[in-house]
């Protein structure tokens, strides 16, 4: 194209009185920004390839290096932005559809932000975590309505299946192949160490990680990528996934280019060969259908696993919701709007779904108008970004949280937003060996083990804040939140009083 | 006795090592002060070859074959740590020849230098192994 219509987005700025010219920014940059120049001993850069991912920055020595925002300015424009207009000369220059990578930016309201927390002055006591007894623990699971005995008198155990987590956080579906090896590794390791579940994603089970199963969910999507016998039995529990918050009615497409070696051979497809999760099951059109495929699972698994149902929030996801409640599943997954993904069309992205606290607020409503509340757990994510917004997800209704954006901050994501691009800087979103190796998992691991007892030490705090010593008191306790700023519909779908109320 | 070790398999060949292995023998306090416009001369040095890296320093031997050389009784071994003392040194190079890890090496003054694990110039952790954003570099009894 001989006109260039874009000014580099972000501007390397480099402090030459500090920069040693060591070239750790030129050799840590997958994508060339860097370059040595001899004859001048100095380091320049090419401003137009950097996706501002931090790698060059985190790593200077003499912190010589920081990333700006470009002050290039089209005329100002209310209407029409300076990101419309480049993605309108991006796709009159390739006619593609815009691609993005993990969750969606866009300012829309954060509900989380909108909602304040109680806690007790002196007619209820509050509770010093540090001194008294305080339980993180949650059951995932269907909840037995029925205490049978046998012909003596005796219990009969109907216990369902279900998990056990030491703290209710666990990682979200991201598959080996969206992620890398070193990746997996460290969020397996961590998942055990803390007692709590990673989730596969729908790229199978690496065969190096059958040894942490008990704390593996496996994914069965539309694809059945790397689905066997063996993947379901080994694993805690199953997810079937009907949706992904990122790109609700849309299906996966992990590149050709990512399907090499163990990644091809754990999804069992063909190498080089682009792997494609429809959007619909194809076996799977109704309620009815889903409940086939529970009892399929249940069956192929000897009762033995809970099933989880993982959608996204859509509009009428309350109904979806009671549906799957009735279908056998033990544990509904709700994805908001704002979860994060490895690829997904920005269109989509940045337009469909609704927030996570909302579709939680009413499926929660729903499920317990129905009386069906106990026939699932709720297990929401979707940009979980802090201990509170996990406190104030359990208080609106839910069992427990997915985490995946913030486990992989805690990995070294920088949030870019380039993953689809395949050359992770920070070894995360990458199958090149040598971008994989940057992430050590004996480093990843601990980052993600320390970040999750600090958020559950938070939530202690704040519980005993109000007086609460068991999260199972918090669940559902929406007397505990009050909204700020927010109007009375917005009040009456969280079911919370405004603060002051 | 706790020795630098390198596990190629996580080593990124940034060479952060060896600006960080220069910085703790300069004598500022300031990195960008310290090497700014220099050539450095570290003493833990990243080989490289065919997408494969491993940092190279002293790895303090047992039976170290440079104290068996020195003539001048330069180089010596305290507590485990192979030291050089440099105002004994006449720079002969027979540590140089004799160290099959290449981990002695001139240095500007003429005398030979070599990791002293960061014993002079700092306690504890060598600035290799602090520095080494991958953990690929480690400190530890073995």
């Amino acid at each position: 194209m001989a006109i260039d219509y874009f000014y580099p987005e972000y501007e390397v700025a480099r402090n030459n009185d500090r920069c040693i010219t060591c070239r750790v920014c030129e050799r840590q940059c997958a994508n060339n920004v860097h370059s040595y120049v001899e004859q001048l001993n100095k380091m320049t850069s090419n401003d137009a390839n950097c996706v501002n991912c931090q790698r060059c920055v985190s790593l200077c020595p003499t912190k010589a290096l920081k990333i700006v925002k470009s002050d290039n300015t089209f005329k100002l424009n209310n209407n029409w932005n300076q990101k419309t207009m480049k993605e309108v000369f991006l796709q009159a220059e390739n006619s593609g559809v815009l691609l993005s990578s993990m969750g969606n930016p866009e300012p829309y309201p954060i509900y989380f932000d909108k909602i304040l927390l109680n806690a007790s002055q002196v007619t209820n006591p509050s509770i010093d975590p540090l001194r008294e007894p305080m339980e993180t623990r949650m059951f995932l699971g269907s909840t037995v309505h029925k205490i049978e005995r046998d012909k003596k008198g005796n219990l009969i155990n109907n216990l369902t299946p279900h998990l056990k987590l030491a703290l209710p956080i666990m990682f979200s579906a991201m598959s080996y192949g969206s992620i890398s090896y070193n990746a997996h590794e460290s969020l397996a390791r961590a998942a055990e160490e803390l007692g709590t579940y990673y989730n596969t994603g729908e790229g199978g089970l690496h065969e190096d990680f059958y040894k942490y199963s008990k704390n593996t969910i496996v994914q069965v999507a539309s694809g059945r990528f790397g689905v066997h016998k063996d993947y379901l039995n080994t694993a805690a529990a199953i997810e079937i996934k009907m949706g992904q918050g990122a790109k609700p009615g849309i299906g996966g497409h992990l590149p050709g280019t990512k399907i090499v070696g163990d990644v091809s051979r754990t999804r069992m497809a063909p190498e080089g060969c682009d792997a494609i999760s429809p959007a619909p099951h194809h076996d799977i059109y109704s309620i009815e259908d889903l409940r086939q495929l529970v009892f399929s699972l249940k069956e192929a698994t000897d009762y033995k696993k809970p099933i989880i149902v993982k959608i996204a929030a859509v509009h009428n996801v309350a109904a979806i919701a009671s549906g799957i409640a009735r279908s056998g599943a033990d544990i509904i997954a709700i994805d908001g709007f704002r979860g994060g993904t490895g690829a997904a069309p920005t269109r989509i992205r940045d337009n469909v779904g609704i927030p996570i606290e909302l579709a939680l607020a009413s499926v929660d409503a729903r499920l317990r108008n129905e009386g069906i509340r106990d026939n699932v757990s709720l297990v929401v994510g979707g940009s979980i970004r802090s201990s509170s917004d996990v406190f104030k997800a359990i208080a609106l209704g839910a069992d427990s949280v997915y985490i995946g954006t913030a486990a992989l901050l805690a990995l070294g994501c920088h949030l870019c937003r380039s993953c689809h691009g395949g050359k992770c800087n920070w070894g995360i979103a990458t199958q090149v060996p040598e971008l994989v190796k940057r992430l050590n998992p004996n480093i990843g691991y601990k980052r993600l083990v320390n970040l999750l007892e600090a958020w559950n030490h938070e939530i202690m705090e704040m519980m005993g804040g109000m007086g609460i010593n068991s999260i199972e008191s918090l669940r559902g306790n929406r007397l505990m939140l009050r909204g700020v700023g927010l109007n009375e519909k917005e009040l009456e779908i969280l079911g919370i009083k405004h603060a002051g109320e | 006795m706790k020795r630098v070790y390198v596990n190629e398999k996580w080593c990124l060949g940034c060479h952060l090592c060896e600006y960080n292995c220069a910085f703790a023998n300069s004598d500022e306090t300031d990195m960008a002060r310290a090497l700014k416009d220099i050539k450095i001369h570290p003493n833990i040095q990243v080989e490289e070859n065919n997408g494969i890296y491993f940092a190279v320093s002293c790895r303090h031997c047992d039976e170290p074959l440079c104290v068996k050389g020195c003539i001048t009784g330069a180089l010596t071994i305290n507590d485990g740590v192979i030291t050089i003392d440099k105002n004994k040194c006449i720079g002969c190079y027979t540590c140089i020849l004799s160290c099959p890890f290449g981990a002695v090496a001139p240095s500007e003054e003429g005398v030979v230098q070599k990791c002293e694990l960061c014993m002079k110039t700092h306690d504890g952790i060598p600035k290799c192994v602090q520095g080494c954003p991958n953990a690929a570099i480690v400190f530890e009894e073995r």
